[in-house]
């Protein structure tokens, strides 16, 4: 079975892990952005790096965000990674006053303990005992990051880990997945759950 | 313990040279010894959480196998790697990055302009950019910037420029204690501690590593946020699961793969 995806490349930094990871576990993928976008035939695929801001700026072109907003809405699968997550809630610390896809309820927070960026390897737990149940196992991934998202609702919350107190750090809710840390770089873990969202797209 | 789940890190340091790699080599069951992606891959599988691959490269011919090198590296790991050794400006940066490296190192090129720093977390951003410091004991009583492979004595302040890096940017300090480096008589935990404890951004503490017990101490009593070593893995001396296993044992967040 080929598995096809639409990768967005608009939202900085650097997307050459996520691809190399796709082109590891033999996924093939349509590079998109504000200059090609996603039909919705195809899953879609958005990593994140840098500031929330810059990210909706960058978004913000030619309606693209509109436009992800609503294929979101009408049910194409989507993944979101890092800052490609933290962009489906209303607003983040980061960028006051920027608002994000508000596509999920709730506001990404700054830690206000310990070293920022947290940058390493943290251990993950299912939120939900439903999410075990469908194979999303615990596991150490890398992470990078200032800033967690904090959702309205706690039952989209997928994965919590803990950085001096626990965060949220995967949500799933109907189409939409996201990882607030890096599954193409977190070995075999990251790849499992990167086959797992696959699965369960195709 | 840790009062937060983030995992102490383990990095083993490769020496390469024209793509190759070039100091102690005595891994078995490998086709290629000399071969980095090889090794890269050998230490993955033993559980290093990042790999660091420092250019020693002494000419420019050499020095341009680099970029093909991350690329092969970048194909075939899953973890995260930097890249350090004579980056000098922002365009060798964007070339390592867009190559498939996750974070490079500056050292000298930093210290000769320290605007370099911000240059990079402004344009990549701050998780990419490491800070690496060669830092000695002076007889001031104060760690002296150590630069040209230590060498040269610079005369500054190691701590203070380890804030000024911060404050212009720096994701991540890299610390090698020439006091300590080559000595394998453990870390140098004092000057680890002062870093660790007074800077705002993670430390990787770098020289002296013996066995599994320097990692402990680096940990515990250093406070470091990483630790790397090169000769100890290299040599075969411990596998980066005996280090882990140590620290389990000592009560240390680690990740086990």
């Amino acid at each position: 079975m080929t598995i096809e995806v639409d990768l967005v490349t608009s939202a900085g930094g650097n997307i050459g892990s996520v691809s190399r990871c796709l082109d590891r576990l033999g996924v093939t993928y349509n590079l998109c952005g504000v200059e090609n976008v996603p039909s919705g035939a195809r899953p879609i695929v958005l990593p994140g790096v840098g500031a929330f801001g810059t990210v909706m700026n960058a978004l913000g072109q030619n309606n693209f965000a509109a436009e992800l907003r609503r294929l979101i809405s009408v049910g194409t699968p989507f993944l979101g990674i890092c800052v490609g997550m933290q962009v489906l809630f209303d607003s983040s610390e980061e960028a006051p006053g920027v608002p994000g896809l508000g596509v999920i309820a709730g506001k990404v927070c700054k830690y206000t303990q310990g070293k920022v960026p947290q940058i390493g390897w943290n251990k993950i737990e299912p939120a939900h005992p439903h999410f075990l149940q469908e194979g999303w196992e615990e596991g150490f991934v890398y992470f990078v990051n200032s800033y967690y998202p904090r959702p309205v609702d706690d039952s989209v919350v997928l994965y919590r880990s803990d950085y001096f107190g626990s965060f949220c750090a995967a949500v799933k809710t109907g189409n939409i997945t996201a990882f607030q840390f890096h599954p193409e770089k977190s070995e075999k873990m990251g790849q499992g759950l990167i086959e797992r969202w696959l699965k369960n797209v195709s | 313990m840790s009062p937060s789940g983030l995992c102490k890190r383990i990095i083993p340091c490769l020496d390469v040279a024209g793509g190759r790699t070039v100091k102690g080599l005595k891994f078995q069951n490998l086709r290629d010894v000399g071969d980095p992606v090889e090794l890269g891959i050998a230490y993955q599988n033993q559980g290093a959480d990042e790999l660091m691959f420092l250019d020693i490269s002494a000419t420019h011919e050499e020095r341009s196998t680099v970029f093909d090198l991350v690329k092969n590296v970048a194909l075939h790991l899953s973890i995260p790697f930097t890249v350090g050794g004579g980056i000098g400006k922002l365009d060798d940066v964007r070339k390592l990055l867009d190559s498939g490296a996750d974070k490079v190192s500056i050292n000298s090129a930093a210290v000769s302009r320290p605007e370099l720093v911000e240059e990079i977390a402004v344009a990549c951003g701050s998780q990419c950019c490491v800070v690496a410091i060669d830092a000695k004991m002076s007889d001031s009583g104060k760690w002296h910037v150590m630069v040209r492979g230590g060498r040269v004595d610079t005369g500054k302040d190691a701590l203070d420029w380890a804030k000024e890096c911060c404050r212009r940017g720096a994701g991540e300090i890299l610390l090698t204690s020439f006091d300590a480096d080559g000595t394998q008589a453990g870390f140098d935990l004092p000057m680890v501690e002062a870093f660790a404890t007074a800077l705002p951004i993670p430390v990787i503490a770098s020289g002296g590593a013996r066995d599994p017990n320097s990692f402990v101490d680096v940990f515990n009593n250093a406070h470091a946020d990483a630790a790397l070593a090169a000769s100890i893995f290299h040599d075969n001396l411990f596998t980066i699961s005996d280090v882990k296993n140590t620290l389990r044992q000592a009560g240390i967040q680690v990740r086990i793969c």
